[in-house]
């Protein structure tokens, strides 16, 4: 009951409609270490209030471990060691006060490869509510997974096989019940780590069709290989190489002016 | 000729072969190893295998049936009136003399003439058969590699042969492993028959009462015996349940900090050390649970005003399961470790706890693996002797309570088979009507378990 009252003053406390974008999270001078091996020198770097960001690189760039800093996932890497500051609605998520477990509620997270749990379609959704006590009773929680999964644009094929294994599904449906499962702890910002990369091409338009309607309510940071997805779903861009971050500006000056040569170099195809 | 003189022989025309036939397979190339089929060595092998293996195949088969064979004309060169009127153990008696005496083990002087001539029969035949055997082996050999030798050519398929023949010898490897089985089981089969003529299967699976001494002479006390196994099986119910009620919960818990919570470090030092539990001989265990636990709970017991046998079924069931510890937390600790990171990514990122995430989401994931380790360690509980025979005691007493004294089924035919024993009465044959019952219930169980094991793998890989 407590947690659930938190996240709904919460949701009070977002800017409404007609206020220019705020800053949702921000990264200052972010290095990660693993080992002794430095996989990100230094990062400035504003996300949005419900906007999208999308991060893109060659491989290896830190664009997955920069987003991974953003709900520390990176916890739960031993080797990995963090430095700078990187908050949240101006609060430091790295700041002991901070409860992880908290901090990733409000951060959700997408991943690369679709990884639903072994249960059916109805407990992959309701498990995170269930754990954050978000749902009081069965009818409530029925609503939450209903409500998730049509806002991930998949309840017309599952509602009538609710209670089947969420592992049965196709690889884009598997992904869209990630996001589902994601959207079911009613997060601010869902993190997406190449969400789209072991799909095929219809499978990838649902899901960036499904980014575009998400950007109402919540602020999305997607990291991605494919230059025009980056170009379609994004209203911001960082280009990201070596472990730093080149530049950053509305995805369509990047992808239009960029202003560092590396970042011409990489979006029309030189390298990476 | 002495049967190492003869193998060593062979190899020697082995090793001569297949120097012959790479070097002949290179000289009909003309020195150009792509004009062979095969690579040289191949058909060095090729000529080896004839050189060897015929000779060899004939060894084996004389070894098999030769003194069958010689026995049979030894006997059949008896003189009628020797052998009439003989009952078939009389035969093998005679038999078994004439061999002693061929063998040169008894006395000559005691025996009749009629088995010194057969012996002397045998002695003679044998000697003809080694000779006749060796100069077989060594022409077999000799024209095998002059057979091969003339079969060499660029264009002979030397590795497709070899093949063939290394695969038959990798079929007659595993064969051995299942025709062990089939005939230990077939052999438990038909004693567990003999045995179930004289007791009626309904007594044995349903009886209450376990007694299997029977009487020697007609006069004795408490001749008939009885056979009622349930108060083994009870035993051996009772023990496993309290050996899995120890380690089940130790050995998942383990595995559970093993494979989520431990520092690298600390797994690395603490799975070899748990797994060492493993290597201790039962025997060991045995005497730990008589001498040290056994003692211990009587003590404990009378401390708190129960009556505790000092061999009582807590000591042997609970050093069993500090025994099967390691199998439980080893085998779970592999499933758990199997469970692929990306579900815990998955549950991290809803902001599950570390113990959320290992209830709801790693333990029911690696669930059929570690239910699979469980069986396991069942069927190694109930199948386990040494521990039982030392602690729990002999008394077949058909009770619940853990502080009785209780027997089980490993250890009754453990003691029905101890010491000299004929094998034509009840007592001794129904060591192999509880044996079949143990194989079949530990059949049962693996099988399950391998089962639910393979299932499990199918759904990650």
């Amino acid at each position: 009951m407590v947690a659930q009252t938190q996240i709904q003053a919460r949701a009070d406390a977002r800017p409404q409609g007609g206020v220019a974008p705020a800053v949702k999270m921000e990264a200052r001078g972010v290095k990660v270490f693993y080992g002794a091996k430095q996989a990100l020198k230094g990062i400035d770097l504003d996300v949005r209030d419900r906007q999208v960001t999308a991060l893109i690189g060659p491989s290896g760039c830190g664009k997955s471990t920069f987003l991974r800093c953003l709900n520390r996932m990176n916890d739960t890497i031993d080797i990995a060691r963090v430095e700078g500051l990187m908050t949240l609605d101006g609060q430091d998520i790295y700041d002991r006060s901070i409860d992880v477990v908290q901090l990733r509620a409000r951060v959700g997270m997408v991943f690369q490869k679709p990884n639903p749990f072994p249960k059916s379609i109805y407990d992959n959704v309701s498990y995170g509510p269930k754990i954050h006590g978000l749902a009081a009773g069965k009818d409530e929680m029925d609503e939450v997974v209903e409500k998730s999964l049509q806002r991930a644009g998949l309840w017309n094929e599952v509602k009538d096989r609710l209670r089947e294994p969420g592992t049965g599904l196709s690889g884009g449906q598997q992904q869209r019940l990630c996001i589902a499962r994601a959207i079911a702890v009613s997060p601010e910002v869902i993190l997406m780590d190449e969400p789209c990369s072991a799909l095929d091409p219809i499978a990838t338009a649902h899901i960036e069709e499904l980014i575009d309607e998400l950007r109402a309510n919540y602020t999305i940071v997607i990291v991605t290989h494919n230059m025009q997805q980056a170009a379609r779903v994004s209203q911001r861009t960082a280009f990201f190489h070596l472990g730093e971050m080149v530049e950053v500006g509305d995805t369509e000056e990047i992808f239009t002016n960029p202003h560092d040569e590396r970042t011409q170099g990489y979006i029309t195809g030189r390298y990476g | 000729m002495p049967m190492s003189v003869l193998v060593a022989v062979l190899v020697a025309l082995s090793l001569a072969g297949f120097y012959m036939g790479r070097s002949r397979a290179l000289d009909a190339a003309g020195g150009r190893m792509a004009n062979l089929h095969s690579v040289p060595g191949y058909y060095g092998f090729y000529a080896a295998i004839w050189a060897g293996l015929p000779a060899l195949l004939v060894i084996v088969v004389w070894s098999a049936f030769g003194g069958a064979v010689v026995n049979a004309l030894v006997w059949s060169s008896l003189p009628a009136d020797a052998v009439q009127g003989l009952s078939p153990s009389q035969q093998s008696l005679l038999m078994t003399n004439i061999l002693n005496v061929a063998g040169g083990n008894a006395g000559a002087a005691e025996t009749s003439p009629v088995v010194r001539a057969a012996a002397e029969y045998h002695q003679h035949l044998r000697g003809i058969g080694r000779w006749a055997l060796a100069a077989l082996a060594f022409s077999l050999a000799v024209g095998g590699l002059w057979y091969a030798r003339s079969r060499i050519t660029p264009s002979l398929r030397a590795r497709n042969q070899v093949e063939r023949v290394v695969q038959a010898l990798l079929i007659m490897c595993s064969l051995v492993a299942i025709l062990t089985t089939v005939g230990i089981v077939m052999s438990l089969l038909f004693e567990a028959i003999r045995f179930f003529g004289r007791v009626s299967p309904v007594e044995f699976l349903f009886g209450l009462h376990w007694s299997p001494q029977t009487a020697i002479r007609a006069d004795q006390v408490g001749s008939s015996g009885a056979f009622g196994a349930v108060p083994l099986f009870a035993g051996t119910i009772l023990i496993s349940l309290i050996a899995m009620l120890v380690a089940v919960p130790v050995g998942l818990l383990a595995a559970v900090y093993m494979a989520e919570y431990a520092p690298p470090r600390v797994r690395a030092t603490v799975k070899p050390v748990l797994e060492i539990l493993a290597g201790i001989p039962t025997v060991v265990y045995g005497f730990f649970a008589a001498l040290t636990m056994a003692p211990l709970i009587r003590d404990a017991g009378q401390a708190v005003g129960l009556n505790v046998a000092s061999e009582s079924a807590l000591a042997a069931g609970v050093v069993m399961g500090i025994m099967i510890i390691p199998f439980v937390s080893s085998l779970s600790d592999d499933v758990i470790n199997a469970v692929p990171q990306s579900l815990r990514d998955g549950a991290y990122g809803l902001g599950a706890t570390r113990s959320e995430t290992i209830k709801q989401v790693v333990l029911p994931a690696a669930l059929p693996g570690i239910v699979g380790a469980v069986l396991l360690a069942v069927s190694r509980a109930i199948g386990e002797t040494m521990i039982v025979v030392m602690a729990a005691g002999l008394a077949a007493n058909l009770t619940a309570n853990p502080l009785a004294a209780v027997t089980t089924v490993t250890v009754q035919i453990a003691t029905l088979l101890v010491g000299d024993q004929e094998f034509d009465s009840a007592k001794t044959l129904s060591a192999f009507g509880l044996g079949l019952v143990l194989f079949t219930v530990t059949l049962c169980l693996n099988v399950i378990a391998l089962r639910v094991v393979q299932k499990y793998r199918e759904k990650y890989d």
